[in-house]
């Protein structure tokens, strides 16, 4: 079942008749005109009195559900209200760490199941998400570091997906800035490596989603804030918005680090807590790091943009926040462990700095489920980790709300399991979880 | 980083505190405690936008527990009270308590 939608996600093309398609000749024809004449990728409308499904949050998860809504279920009266712009939220913000090697198998099915979808996802959206398979290679630092990376390497290949063993040569091959030295504080002893991991452009992957659902009659509408929840009894029926009251047979609330104020707003108390998660960039330089390095055990992460900026990952903040800023001691931490480990980005500047507000579960598992509300979903709880499951969620939130019933891969991902304690604890197995 | 005023060592720097998490969750008597209170005592957060109560522990200082009040919007601290006493009566019409 699954393989069949891999398949005919590559071969389906966007059915619209009034989309712009791009390639090689719409490029060629509108340099003629100096670009003056592209179409806007999505309509902007005004929203209408009442829709089928009413997705909250317009960030990637949101906009990818809405696309599957009406690709794969045929739901196409769907409005996604953003309060903001389009990717605005952590999905512009992330570092695009795109990676599946995740320890259970619950995480490592639905991390799998998104990147199939990644690699197909340029051509099924005919926009290019710049998805770049460049590797990830993760750090060891002592034995504790190897039996845990190993332990991830062979619960991985049980589940299919790619994970290897390197010896510190052989990381230092595949990644020439590392520094492999014995003076570290703490050496690198080996390192597991997922080739097919990498990173893609994030604003892209909103904007292609975007694209294609508009052009299968969703309706996308920024700078609309959702300011309420109405709700009929147990069942919900619509939001009020700071453009009105919109009317809906279901709501699905994708809001990220905004879940627990938009949940409260029906009543609910939510697991999460919401905190800050900052990234910054170096001035560019030419092509000098070929794929994605993390270390787990001394809190860092690296990789280089197209543009030829380092794109370094730190760490949260130890409290809860909306704030958006980032404290600087965070990102001093990592950039202390970004020039031990490669010594040549030591007389680097920083070009730029930023957060974003994550939402955390306790056990740093998402959920993606049903609510006690009748016709009211969730889609939450990827916290500093979710970007790569964009495609994958999206997918599995989509049948979850056409259907009223979870996909067998987001079944084990509800809210309840916080009451049962049946926890999917990729907290204690992840650490650095980008 | 965060100017934090511990109730007995005075103002310091965020580094040396831990953040506990949300203030005043009482623990429920197992005996009698249902999954759902376990669940809303261990798992289930305000996350407030706006005013927080939350636990502070001065771990690089004095090593004592106390609470405060932030803004989480603006980080702005509003107060800061000794492990066991209530919030400051000044805040509980803010807080709508
Ligand atoms: C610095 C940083 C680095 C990261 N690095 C990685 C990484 O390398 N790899 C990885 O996989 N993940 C990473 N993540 C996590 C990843 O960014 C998120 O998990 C993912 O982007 C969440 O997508 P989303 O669509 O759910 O949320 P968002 O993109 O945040 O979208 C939620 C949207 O809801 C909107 N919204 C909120 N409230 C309302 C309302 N009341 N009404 C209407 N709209 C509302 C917001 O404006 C926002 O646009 C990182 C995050 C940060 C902050």
């Amino acid at each position: 079942m699954v393989n069949d939608a891999y398949r005919r996600g590559r071969s389906a093309a966007p059915s619209h008749g009034t989309m712009q398609r791009y390639s090689i000749f719409s490029l060629a024809r509108n340099a003629l005109t100096g670009h003056r004449n592209w179409q806007a990728a999505w309509r902007s409308p005004e929203p209408r009195p009442a829709y089928e499904v009413v997705i909250v949050g317009g960030g990637g998860h949101g906009l990818a559900t809405a696309y599957y809504l009406a690709k794969e279920h045929g739901i196409t009266n769907v409005a996604v209200l953003e309060k903001g712009w389009l990717g605005g939220g952590n999905t512009g913000r992330n570092t695009t760490v795109v990676r599946s090697n995740y320890l259970y198998d619950e995480s490592a099915a639905i991390y799998e199941h998104s990147m199939k979808l990644w690699e197909g996802l340029a051509q099924e959206l005919n926009y290019n998400v710049m998805f770049s398979q460049r590797g990830v290679l993760m750090l060891a630092h002592g034995s504790h570091d190897e039996q845990v990376l190993k332990r991830h390497i062979h619960a991985d290949r049980l589940n299919g997906i790619d994970n290897e063993w390197l010896t510190p040569a052989q990381a230092k091959a595949f990644c020439p800035p590392l520094n492999i030295g014995k003076e570290l504080r703490y050496p690198v002893t080996g390192a597991a490596l997922q080739r097919r991991g990498g990173t893609a452009r994030h604003d892209a992957v909103a904007w292609g989603y975007a694209r294609g659902a508009d052009a299968r009659g969703v309706d996308i509408i920024q700078n609309c804030a959702v300011t309420g929840v109405r709700r009929d009894g147990d069942r919900v029926v619509g939001v009020e918005t700071t453009r009105g009251y919109i009317a809906a047979g279901k709501v699905g609330v994708v809001a990220a680090g905004h879940t627990s104020v938009v949940m409260a707003m029906a009543g609910l108390r939510m697991p999460i807590e919401s905190v800050p998660l900052q990234a910054l960039v170096s001035e560019p330089v030419k092509p000098v790091f070929p794929c994605v390095a993390m270390s787990n055990a001394i809190h860092a992460y690296i990789s280089q943009s197209d543009k030829g900026e380092l794109v370094i990952g730190a760490g949260t903040d130890q409290y809860v926040s909306y704030g958006q800023r980032g404290s600087f001691h965070i990102a001093e931490h990592t950039l202390e462990a970004i020039v031990e480990l490669f010594p040549i980005f030591s007389r680097l500047r920083m070009l730029r700095q930023w957060a974003g507000i994550v939402d955390c579960t306790p056990d740093r598992s998402p959920i993606l489920a049903r609510t006690p509300v009748r016709g009211l979903y969730v889609n939450c709880g990827w916290g500093t980790g979710g970007f790569k499951a964009t495609p994958g969620s999206g997918h599995v939130f989509a049948h979850t709300i056409a259907r009223d019933e979870p996909h067998p891969i987001n079944a084990p991902f509800t809210l309840e399991r916080f009451r049962t304690g049946r926890l999917i604890d990729e907290a204690a197995a992840a650490a650095v979880a980008h | 980083m965060l100017l934090i005023t511990c109730p007995w060592c005075g103002p310091r720097a965020e580094i040396e505190f831990r953040c506990g998490g949300e203030a005043h969750i009482a623990r429920p008597d197992p005996a009698t405690a249902s999954d759902a209170d376990w669940e809303r005592y261990l798992f289930l957060r305000e996350n407030a936008k706006g005013v927080t109560l939350e636990r502070w522990w001065h771990v690089h200082g004095c090593r004592r527990w106390f609470n405060a009040a932030r803004d989480t919007t603006t980080e702005e601290f509003l107060a800061f009270y000794r492990m066991g006493e209530p919030p400051p009566a000044t805040l509980r019409a803010r807080l709508g308590r």
